[in-house]
């Protein structure tokens, strides 16, 4: 009788074996990765806005502060984007004919305010709240990055729910004093006994229930 | 009286009908697998098909619409979905059962009904399992039950039995799978040399995984069988035991009782067998095989059924007792209202059904007549649905709280998917009837007492 299979098939089946397990350790991995991916999460890319705004020239060469624009960080779950006549304050009176602003001009000409693209946008079943972290000593550098040397923003963290997770399960390694919470160069110099005695000193106790942030 | 069996020689029938050599054993269960398809299969396989597009149009509903359309509202949040599941898993233990405790009790008689066993146990599970994952809000996401390294750093809730249900009916699927597979190649390796046609001989060669019948090769079957019996042994107990978990850690009046395990597992044994048997009957009559699923088959089939529906009417004596003798009033309220309740119609036909069914199986008329049997079978098959719906929805409609009291029906497309699921178990039942020897040939040659007398020393076969 003769041979229905060819000598190789033996090799063939033995690899398919081996590879079936190899692939699928593969096909894991790349799965992980790319979820974890700035393709997925979009961390680190710039996003392009109408106004070529830069947190770069206007905080570090200008010296102003975080809260002078997003004035409801410490009162609100929402920071606050500035409306057009923040912007207008300085700029009725500087680089007012700058045809990079005519976009700003035009917001307040025909009172409609510019449509600024979001950077840090988490999900609708995600209730954040802005004050409270700031009250814990979380710092906008924390979690936003050194937006101070950003010359357009893009997106820090993840923004992943074990990124969260992470600072809400280990509080004492990212909270800092509360007068240091806007300036965005501090460093702790020991975070390892500071933050255990600002987490007992504020009162630092984040939940991790679902419905802390799933409400 | 050399080929007297240790069997024969206290009096027991054979288990395999007398005047069979191994070649015509392997002639016979061979050929309904590789002669042409009788006309009588395509007519019950398009039935079965027909009736698994209830399944279909069931679930592409379910997925457009979501779980709105089945019944399940407060105060019954559990309804068709975990009565079926636990259903079909209860089903599918007598496989399990059958191939591997029989098979280290060396139970000859195990042996023409252990393969087809375990295919209706693995198509039983495959049932089961379409209930959990449809009834997920988003059945897509139902990797998220699964414990991997995730983007939001969490782990399933390992204290919840739910997700002990996960890791034991992959863990049985997994097993059952090895156990029946590695039992085909064998007689994988028969079709291949026997069947004609080319492709026929690819197919089956590639299933036979180069199967040789060499020394070594049916050394390594022995030792990798014997294993996964081993392995698959604890499956029988513990598969439901967690399933009963999914009730027996909730607090509900008729749920919270520390007998659901043992009762649950031989409510599956229970029910395990009379699908078991609803098979059997139908099967051997269309394909002739009477002379090796033999009356003494049945007989220990239908004496397993009883025995086990005993432990299962004991669990009722005692859920019964534990109801007055705990002297706690809401589960005595749960027992009157199992008996006089809007569910009374349930649970008096379950009594029918599972308790006063079987115990025909006494007579011995009853026991030597296959369709006598076979109509017992049904009984059981039907109670053990019926005690699973009682179970669910009598005690989720009378909580605690009279306020929110509440009744429970399916609806036509929670009747289409169950309905649904017994054409597909259906369709792939004949599909392996007609593809895969049913019985397992080379272990039937093995129980001939032709085997047994070469193995016998000469003086011993003399005697």
């Amino acid at each position: 009788m003769a041979q229905i299979f060819h000598r190789s098939t033996n090799t063939v089946a033995k690899v398919t074996l081996f590879g079936a397990v190899f692939f699928v350790a593969v096909a894991g991995w790349v799965a992980a990765t790319l979820d974890r991916s700035a393709y997925s999460t979009r961390q680190g890319v710039v996003r392009e806005q109408p106004v070529p705004f830069s947190h770069d020239h206007h905080v570090v060469a200008l010296g102003i502060d975080c809260r002078y624009c997003h004035t409801a960080v410490e009162t609100e779950a929402f920071a606050g984007i500035p409306p057009t006549t923040t912007c207008i304050n300085c700029h009725k009176l500087i680089w007012n004919e700058s045809d990079m602003l005519a976009p700003v001009r035009a917001s307040l000409a025909e009172d409609t305010p510019i449509r600024w693209t979001r950077v840090h946008d988490l999900p609708d079943f995600v209730y954040f709240d802005h004050s409270i972290h700031v009250a814990k000593g979380v710092g906008c550098a924390t979690c936003h990055g050194r937006v101070d040397q950003m010359p357009l923003v893009y997106q820090a963290a993840s923004l992943q729910m074990e990124w969260c997770l992470e600072c809400h399960r280990h509080p004492e390694r990212y909270v800092g004093p509360r007068e240091q919470v806007f300036n965005m160069a501090w460093k702790a110099p020991d975070q390892a006994t500071l933050g255990p005695a600002l987490v007992a000193e504020y009162h630092v106790d984040p939940r991790t229930d679902c419905s802390t942030c799933h409400r | 009286m050399a080929e007297l069996t240790p069997d024969a020689r206290m009096g027991k029938p054979p288990v395999v009908a007398p005047g069979y050599t191994p070649g015509s054993v392997t002639d016979k269960i061979s050929a309904i697998v590789l002669t042409r398809t009788p006309r009588w299969w395509w007519v019950a396989f398009g039935l079965s098909f027909l009736l698994m597009q209830a399944l279909l149009v069931g679930v592409a509903y379910l997925f457009f619409e979501g779980v709105g359309i089945w019944g399940v509202n407060n105060p019954v949040g559990w309804g068709f979905a975990i009565i079926n599941f636990v259903w079909w898993i209860g089903i599918g233990h007598a496989g399990t059962l059958i191939s591997a405790i029989l098979l280290l009790l060396r139970q000859e008689w195990r042996t023409s009904i252990n393969r087809f066993a375990e295919a209706m146990t693995l198509f039983a599970v495959a049932c089961a399992g379409v209930f959990p994952l449809v009834h997920l809000g988003r059945p897509w996401l139902a990797y998220w039950l699964l414990p991997y390294p995730n983007t939001m750093g969490l782990w399933p809730n390992f204290r919840s039995p739910l997700i002990w249900d996960v890791f034991a009916v992959s863990t049985y699927a997994t097993v059952s799978a090895l156990f029946w597979y590695v039992g085909l190649i064998p007689d994988m390796a028969t079709l291949r040399d026997r069947s004609r046609r080319r492709w026929k001989k690819i197919v089956y060669g590639f299933a036979a995984m180069g199967w040789r019948g060499h020394a070594a090769h049916w050394h390594n079957y022995e030792v990798a069988y014997l294993l996964l019996a081993g392995l698959a042994t604890p499956l029988v107990v513990s598969v439901h035991t967690v399933v009963s978990f999914d009730f027996a850690v909730g607090q509900i009046p008729g749920w919270h009782a520390t007998i659901f395990p043992p009762y649950f597992v031989a409510g599956a044994v229970f029910a395990g067998f009379a699908m078991v048997l609803t098979l059997a009957v139908p099967l051997r009559q269309a394909f002739a095989l009477q002379d090796f699923i033999t009356m003494r088959h049945i007989q220990n089939m239908a004496k397993v059924m009883l025995t086990t529906g005993l432990i299962v009417a004991y669990g009722y004596l005692i859920e019964i007792f534990m109801a007055f003798y705990s002297g706690n009033q809401y589960e005595e309220f749960m027992l009157l209202n199992r008996i006089q309740g809007p569910y009374k119609l349930h649970w008096w036909a379950l009594l029918l059904c599972n308790v006063l069914a079987p115990q025909a199986i006494w007579l011995r008329k009853v026991r030597s007549s296959p369709w006598l049997v076979f109509l017992v079978a049904m009984f059981v098959n039907v109670g053990m649905w019926l005690e699973r719906f009682v179970i669910v929805v009598t005690s989720l409609s009378r909580e605690f709280l009279p306020s929110s009291w509440g009744t429970y029906s399916g609806t036509r497309w929670d009747w289409a998917i169950f309905v649904g699921t017994i054409g597909l178990f259906l369709s792939l039942l004949f599909l392996f009837v007609r593809f895969l020897p049913m019985i397992s040939i080379f272990e039937m040659r093995t129980i001939l007492p032709e085997a047994k007398s070469v193995h016998q020393r000469p003086e011993e076969a003399d005697a």
